[in-house]
């Protein structure tokens, strides 16, 4: 792993906030404060928690892909011993069905989701009952007792199938996307050549180690609502859930304790944490819902199943002169919390890092009788990046020209950055912040001996293997804005606290928080912790998604932290030191003399002590050696990188070794590379998944195939390459002090576009891999000329 | 995914398991050694046996040992035991490189050679190496001990010639030649899973030409068998890449494929075609 920190950013040159004082923790590969209890067996992962009196919850699901719900039978469910509660629809007719984030993709409204199916089922796991015991066991018993008669209606399960009806008056057809900008039909009837591709991404998701899982109780004696198992977006949900419920915010509460992965899925709204609030208010018991993995597979957020096909307009030296782009979504049986953002992010990002003059792009948001999609790690942009680069590799073939030679000839250079585009992606006008994408290419180049490494490949074909080597390009997005805040406070004896409204979901936010606030008060990053996930000690919090923590929160844990430290320098000044406040800094927790070197400082805490309240202090101002701060971005912060992928073929099986994997990422400036490159080579492994093995099969009267991990094929181990990261730093983002970009998705997103051209170049084949996964009957049919599928 | 309620019933004794499974069996009772298939099956309540008849604690079933030619295989010796050779033949090998293939370490630790054939699960290793090899297997029950012959052991998917009220408590494995030469080879999607196509091959080679060919198959049929048509093209031959070839083509045009919505017939034949040509060339080349 190489990655130097010879970033040409100059601290506080930027708006946004002081200069730092310092480097000391960011940028240093420090372990993560946040292991201790993960490595003892201490962690509070939903299923490790519980209330006295507490009641188990078990959902019933339809077994029926699309039909229309006559009746449920309950009686023997109510009859048995155990049998604490059963609902219907009919039990929760009063709670809307769940919404989603505001967008202003209108019409969307109709196909949302009740906690409990009313009139029709669609979708083979949607819940239609909900049953309770004390005991999880016996719930379970209880919920194979309900019964109920759906007469089917005819299943959808393809987005390129003529649309049917969602509901009387509401095709399956939820929307319409359309972006543009420049003259696109100019640019192809004045093209040189015209390429087009027809490329498919399967059905897969984010699959945590952790299942989902709730316990919702009510405190009877400050009527608050008290949710366990919080995720992602706690503050956001917490209002939402509160809205479904009608009630006030402050009378609920989300907690975030560890959690298992998130990747976009967990943490979502779904029924089922509605309904753990509705029955712990009701039924005046806490009640808990782990789901298993069956429901895991068969009822969380599926995503990524998208067909597109795009066109390009090409000059006579394969420079790109518009890009026209077709989507069909399968966006499931319902709307899900997301909205359209998956398609909008799709069709908002599938240009890249090229120059492209004119663009159009139109997305058909197609719903289908299966599990509802929404976001996965890298959503809209894994498919897109795909979709983008088969089209660029086709070019290339066109032209004659190597696949390098042609991004080239088409990437944004240096010079063009800021680059606007006239289009917006979630309602946010884009602009690529900065970015040097040619001079990534040549360190990767350099990074992976090329020469070497075609002359390996030269080798060894000679030799007989079926070998290839294949890239995908990528322009990524993150630190999604606008504002984050964050609270510091230090304690009498002279520990940090930092509140913020982020979520950890396993990506070390508390590390890297404390990295940030340490290096801006002048602390050691070990005596700062970080709070996450609790609507009870900060009003607003962004959570964690899309790539944004480290931005956002980031920044403001920094603006917080400067405020802290002006505020001790001030005191100390004022009150606790004969000396002007220029002379003073904070270095290991004390309050220093620069003048008078050697000589011992004043603790933080006792800083803190000195600021309790009282009338001296609270003349000089707020009690309490404490700040909060604000942080907002002038616009997405955009890393990019390239992933290189060596494979080989065994043509007689059709099977894919992926023998070595590559990721050259700019993210600007790394906090902890330790953390960032952790983040990519798990990101690779669940886009090798997506490239290779996972998907999520129906048969023909939608019953889903893969609900065990017997047949929802995860990467393991084995199966996982060696993954070298080349992380670099050349193209600070302006839109923040540190010159920060996301690290989250910076693994995934280009995988299913390089080894899907590594398998081309493998087999010879140009432009043969069409659609992800790529199995081995698949790869081995277009060994066979064999149609897909035979 | 929590089973539904059973009655749990250890068996200290062989006699003891064959009483307890006449009295259950008409009652959904089950036995149960090591439940890797049994267990997950129950937690998605596929498999809802009222009682369970556990042979775990007998110590009569550990029996692993060689006599008269044979290697007999309690009903309690789990896969992991196969890891290291347990006999210094070519058996002992062969089997210890099949059981590298068995699923992950955790579930050889656990599941049982005889539960796999009681099982009879298509894509078995062990059922396409007693059915390759001619294993004998030891049926007993209340009313006496019966031994039934791998060719007829096998009835389809997971259907075995196993009464319900029998125990199967050991299978029988007939040494291999102390020339005989042992290739396996399996294809599967992720190390570990289970075989979308294997094959396992026997033959001796005296002067130059095969004798005494076996060319197994499993996976792809409902129950593993011996493929005469290879077989045949192999006898007599010399051991070599072409013939090889061709007999794996053979071997591919005799098999009528499992089919389903993942795995079409067309590539398992092509799966046939590449593992049968691996098995024989692994057992050429084996020549320790």
């Amino acid at each position: 792993m190489s990655g130097g920190h010879a970033s040409s950013l100059a601290p506080g040159q930027r708006h946004n906030g002081d200069a730092d004082p310092r480097r000391r923790f960011v940028g240093a590969r420090v372990t993560r404060l946040e292991d201790p209890p993960l490595v003892r067996g201490q962690g509070t992962y939903v299923g490790n928690l519980g209330f006295p009196n507490q009641l188990h919850m078990r959902v019933v699901r339809s077994p029926v892909a699309h039909g229309v719900l006559r009746s449920i039978d309950t009686s023997a469910a109510r009859e048995h011993p155990g049998c604490r509660g059963v609902w219907t629809g009919q039990d929760v007719a009063d709670i809307p069905p769940i919404t989603f984030r505001p967008t202003s993709v209108q019409g969307l409204e109709p196909y949302r989701q009740y906690i409990l199916a009313r009139d029709r089922v669609r979708y083979i796991g949607e819940p239609v009952a909900v049953v309770f015991a004390a005991d999880p066991y016996v719930a379970e018993d209880i919920a194979d007792l309900v019964t109920m008669d759906i007469e089917a209606l005819p299943v959808l399960l393809s987005a390129d199938a003529p649309p049917g009806e969602f509901a009387p008056g509401h095709s399956t057809e939820a929307g319409v996307l359309r972006k543009q900008f420049g003259d696109v039909d100019a640019a192809f009837r004045e093209a040189h050549e015209v390429v087009e591709v027809d490329v498919r991404v399967g059905r897969h998701s984010g699959v945590p180690m952790e299942p989902r899982g709730a316990l919702a109780r009510h405190d009877h004696s400050r009527d608050v609502i008290e949710l366990y198992g919080a995720g992602k977006r706690p503050h956001a949900h917490r209002d939402a859930v509160a809205a479904l419920l009608g009630r006030s915010p402050v009378g609920m509460h989300f907690y975030e304790g560890h959690i298992g992965g998130g990747f976009g899925v967990r943490g979502e709204i779904y029924p089922e944490d509605v309904l753990v609030c509705l029955a712990a208010l009701r039924l005046g018991r806490p009640v808990k819902w782990i789901e298993d993995r069956r429901e895991n597979l068969l009822a969380c957020n599926h995503s990524r199943e998208q067909h597109h096909v795009v066109r390009a307009a090409l000059d006579r030296d394969a420079r790109i002169l518009a890009i026209d782009a077709k989507l069909w979504h399968d966006q499931g049986a319902y709307i899900r919390t997301h909205g359209a953002r998956v398609p909008d992010m799709a069709m908002g990002t599938l240009i890249g890092g090229y120059h492209v003059p004119a663009y159009r792009a139109v997305g058909h948001i197609r719903l289908t009788n299966k599990t509802p999609a929404a976001t996965y790690r890298s959503p809209g942009r894994f498919e897109s990046t795909y979709a983008c680069e088969r089209l660029m590799d086709a070019v290339a073939e066109r032209f004659g020209l190597s696949p390098i030679e042609v991004r080239r000839r088409n990437l944004i250079r240096r010079d063009q950055y800021p680059y606007p585009r006239p289009m917006e992606i979630l309602d946010h006008p884009v602009e690529l912040d900065s970015g040097d994408f040619p001079r990534l290419l040549d360190r990767t180049l350099e990074h992976l001996r090329w020469d070497d490494l075609q002359a390996e490949i030269a080798r060894r074909r000679d030799a007989g293997e079926c070998v290839g080597v294949g890239m995908g390009f990528f322009m990524e997005k993150s630190g999604l804005g606008p504002v984050d805040g964050a609270k510091v406070n230090v304690d009498t004896r002279g520990k940090v606290q930092v509140v913020t409204g982020s979520s950890s979901i396993g990506q070390g936010v508390e590390t890297v928080m404390a990295q940030i606030c340490a290096d801006a008060l002048g602390v050691d990053y070990a005596d700062v912790k970080v709070i996450h996930g609790r609507t009870d000690m900060i009003d607003y919090g962004i959570g964690a998604h899309a790539s944004r923590a480290t931005v956002m929160t980031g920044g403001a844990t920094r603006m917080a932290a400067l405020n802290v430290r002006r505020k001790a320098l001030e005191f100390a000044a004022a009150h606790m030191i004969e000396a002007p406040i220029e002379v003073l800094d904070i270095v290991d927790g004390k309050v220093v003399r620069t003048d008078r070197p050697g000589e011992p400082g004043i603790p933080l805490g006792r800083v803190a002590a000195a600021l309790a309240p009282s009338p001296e202090v609270v003349a000089f101002g707020i009690p309490g050696l404490t700040a909060e701060g604000w942080f907002e971005t002038a616009g997405l912060t955009h890393p990019y990188g390239i992933h290189t992928a060596v494979v080989k073929v065994d043509p007689d099986t059709g099977g894919v070794t992926v023998e070595r994997f590559h990721v050259a990422y700019d993210i600007g400036c790394a906090i902890n590379p330790m953390l960032v490159e952790g983040q990519i080579v798990g990101g690779v492994a669940q886009g090798l998944g997506g490239a290779l093995l996972e998907e999520f099969v129906y048969d023909e009267r939608g019953e889903p195939l893969s609900v065990t991990f017997a047949d929802y094929l995860m990467p393991t181990a084995r199966e996982m390459p060696p993954v070298e990261v080349l992380l670099t730093e050349d193209a600070p983002s302006p839109n923040n002090a540190l010159g920060m970009k996301g690290a989250g998705e910076a693994g995934i997103t280009g995988v299913g576009a390089a080894i899907a051209a590594a398998i081309d170049d493998a087999i010879g084949k140009p432009g043969a891999i069409r659609e992800l996964p790529v199995t081995p009957q698949r790869l081995r049919a277009i060994l066979a000329g064999r149609p897909a599928g035979a | 995914m929590k089973p539904a309620p059973f009655q749990w019933h250890p068996a200290s004794s062989l006699d003891e398991a064959v009483a307890l499974l006449a009295r259950y069996a008409p009652e959904d009772g089950r036995v149960i050694a090591g439940g890797q298939s049994l267990v997950p099956s129950m937690a998605l309540r596929v498999a809802l046996p009222a009682h369970l008849i556990d042979i775990n604690g007998i110590a009569s079933l550990a029996r692993l040992e060689v006599e008269a030619g044979r290697l007999s295989i309690g009903a309690c010796v789990r896969h992991a035991a196969f890891e290291h050779p347990v006999e210094p033949g070519v058996l002992g090998r062969l089997l210890a490189t099949v059981a590298a293939n068995i699923a992950h370490a955790p579930i050889r630790t656990r599941g049982t050679f005889c539960g796999s054939l009681a099982n009879a699960d298509p894509a078995s290793e062990w059922c396409l190496v007693a059915a390759t090899l001619g294993a004998t297997l030891v049926a007993v029950s209340a009313r006496g001990t019966r031994e039934v012959a791998a060719a007829d052991w096998f009835h389809g998917i997971m259907t075995t010639a196993l009464a319900e009220d029998e125990l199967l408590a050991e299978a029988r494995l007939p040494l291999l030649a102390t020339d005989a030469r042992a290739g396996f080879h399996e294809f599967s999607r992720r190390a570990g899973d289970y075989a979308l196509a294997m094959s396992l091959c026997t033959f001796r080679v005296v002067e130059g030409r095969m004798r005494e060919a076996r060319v197994g198959v499993g996976g792809v049929e409902p129950q593993p068998r011996r493929i005469p048509e290879a077989e045949r093209l192999l006898e007599g031959e010399r051991p070599e890449p072409e013939t090889f070839a061709r007999a794996a083509r053979a071997a591919a045009d005799a098999v009528d494929p499992l089919e389903d919505i993942r795995t079409r017939a067309a590539y398992r034949r092509d799966l046939v075609a590449a593992s049968v040509r691996r098995s024989l060339q692994a057992a050429c080349d084996d020549t320790h």
